[in-house]
């Protein structure tokens, strides 16, 4: 049965130093108030697992928490690069980061073989491309029946993921919709899973073969409404374009990031406080 | 009326899907020219977006592969990873459709690093769904700005393959789809040459000389025999694109040159 806690106490009891993490979300559902909740209790080492590392995970590596990341596409969705995994991968700033880079064929299968508790996952992939040469975790397999060769790609079993999602209950049932990407694979491939909800029900009322991750399959559930800004969850908030764009200048250069940093993460309580600033400063523009 | 060069990728790019055809869209100028194509001479082309949706028919375009307008206006939305394994390894769609940082004479597509990659000049976003549409889909259209920057003499890493070295190159490496079909640039289009598959200029776009294509590519690009010249687009072409547009920048707050 999945605990229904504050982000911060989950976050404390669920996310360790040195950690593998997948904060999952395909554009939609990003669960951004979690990253921001490990920036401010300083977790380190961790690996971090994502398709697309999005402003996130550019905070996250950063802010100094990550070690290494594994993901397929690491670009500001609609606006440019991400300046802050550019400056780790070309500088080693503020530390090296060790990166695993599949494509997102992989990844998704490779989360699908995590959820399923399988090895590794197979599919038919990366002939002719460079990947191979540069992640040598990408290998192949041949089929026993046709002889066909294809790839094979460990499958991800993160200690801990968290997403975002629309519902839960009172005891902790999930219903998410609208863009899913890999959320349910993900939750189901790690050791624990937090999600953030945008509302706690009574009853879900979920239609029959909706999507539903059932409480006893979550560690934590936290109320935390808005909390996928600037991504957004279907039906109650919209994608912040406006901010995906001013995110570029503050994460192009190392003292306006760590003042941005320092400001909106370290100097607020949580996701709140970090809200009504943002909302403060946007409005004085 | 007057047009861009902008405008006149856009609209060939569009001509080349058929109505009815299913089609894997990125994000960018492949899902501007897909939806061109779907408002005006393909309404029952299937737009199908990585993120899940499929069958989306946004009436302005998505800034990021996972807008909510694609999940509203879609025939259904299912998750990533199927959409990868039935939909795309099923072997169900008829067109990939790619935009590129980098191009070579196969149709090689770079979108990983400028430079070594362990010490890149640049470093770019990397794979995404590329490596796999362009293996699997039956066929593939490529549609980027021309310059010399783009159009490379050798990629410094191939991260989604075209037709390889050329020749029977994606039957040796066992690639289920056909590759690459057309490049549509704003100066011209490729088509790859039979047997040697290096793409060649097969149509030049109205005012635009072999000079100019030739000092925008990084090879010594050739054309084929017959070099047509492409239609000029029509009004019905240029007005759907720009109401598109200026819908699109009313919706995300865009200055309208931005969308």
């Amino acid at each position: 049965m999945a605990e229904i806690l504050t982000l911060r106490d989950a976050v404390k009891r669920f996310v360790n130093d040195g950690d593998t993490v997948a904060l999952e979300g395909f554009t939609h559902l990003i669960p951004t108030a979690a990253g921001h909740e490990i920036i401010r209790q300083g977790k380190k080492d961790l690996t971090l697992v994502r398709m697309t590392p999005d402003l996130i995970y550019d905070q996250l590596i950063g802010a100094g928490c990550a070690r290494k990341l594994i993901f397929s596409w690491g670009g500001n969705p609609g606006v440019g690069s991400l300046h802050r995994l550019r400056d780790a991968v070309e500088k080693q700033w503020p530390q090296p980061l060790e990166i695993e880079e599949h494509s997102h064929a992989d990844l998704a299968n490779a989360y699908v073989a995590g959820a399923s508790g399988l090895p590794f996952a197979v599919l038919r992939a990366y002939a002719g491309s460079d990947l191979p040469k540069v992640n040598p975790l990408i290998k192949t397999v041949t089929c026993p029946f046709t002889g066909e060769v294809l790839a094979a790609v460990p499958s991800v079993r993160p200690d801990i993921t968290v997403i975002h999602a629309q519902k839960a209950d009172r005891k902790g049932n999930v219903l998410l919709w609208g863009i899913l990407g890999v959320q349910k694979e993900a939750a189901l491939a790690a050791k624990r899973c937090i999600v953030t909800v945008e509302e706690i029900v009574d009853d879900l009322n979920a239609p029959m073969n909706s999507c539903v991750l059932p409480t006893w399959a979550l560690t934590a559930v936290c109320h935390v409404p808005g909390g996928a800004h600037p991504s957004y969850a279907h039906g109650y908030n919209e994608r912040d374009n406006r901010f995906y764009q001013a995110w570029d200048p503050i994460a192009r250069d190392r003292e306006t990031f760590s003042a941005w940093i320092d400001e909106y993460i370290h100097g607020t309580a949580d996701f709140n406080e970090f809200q009504a600033k943002l909302a403060t400063a946007q409005e004085a523009k | 009326m007057a047009y861009s060069t902008n405008e006149m990728m856009t609209v060939a790019a569009a001509r080349r899907l058929q109505n009815g055809s299913v089609c894997f869209v990125g994000i960018g100028l492949p899902s501007k020219a897909a939806n061109l194509a779907r408002l005006t001479s393909s309404p029952d082309v299937v737009l199908i977006y990585e993120s899940g949706p499929i069958g989306a028919k946004p009436s302005v375009l998505p800034l990021s592969i996972g807008d909510g307008e694609l999940a509203e206006t879609a025939d259904t939305v299912v998750p990533t990873g199927e959409i990868f394994r039935y939909w795309l390894q099923g072997g169900r769609i008829d067109v990939g459709f790619l935009g590129a940082a980098q191009v070579d004479r196969f149709g090689n597509i770079n979108t990983t690093v400028v430079g070594d990659y362990h010490q890149p000049k640049v470093r770019l976003p990397g794979a995404g769904g590329a490596p796999e549409i362009a293996g699997s889909a039956k066929s593939v259209l490529i549609i980027l700005k021309q310059s010399s920057r783009s159009f490379v003499d050798k990629l410094d890493f191939v991260t989604s393959v075209g037709h390889g070295e050329g020749g029977d190159s994606r039957k040796r490496l066992g690639l289920p789809g056909a590759g690459p079909v057309g490049i549509i640039t704003d100066l011209c289009i490729m088509e790859p040459e039979e047997g040697s598959h290096e793409f060649v200029v097969t149509a030049l776009h109205p005012g635009v000389t072999r000079e100019q294509v030739v000092a925008a590519t990084g090879w010594a690009i050739r054309f084929a025999e017959q070099v047509s010249v492409t239609a000029e687009p029509t009004e019905t072409e240029l007005t759907a694109l720009r109401d598109l547009e200026a819908r699109t920048a009313a919706a995300h707050g865009q200055a309208p040159g931005e969308a």
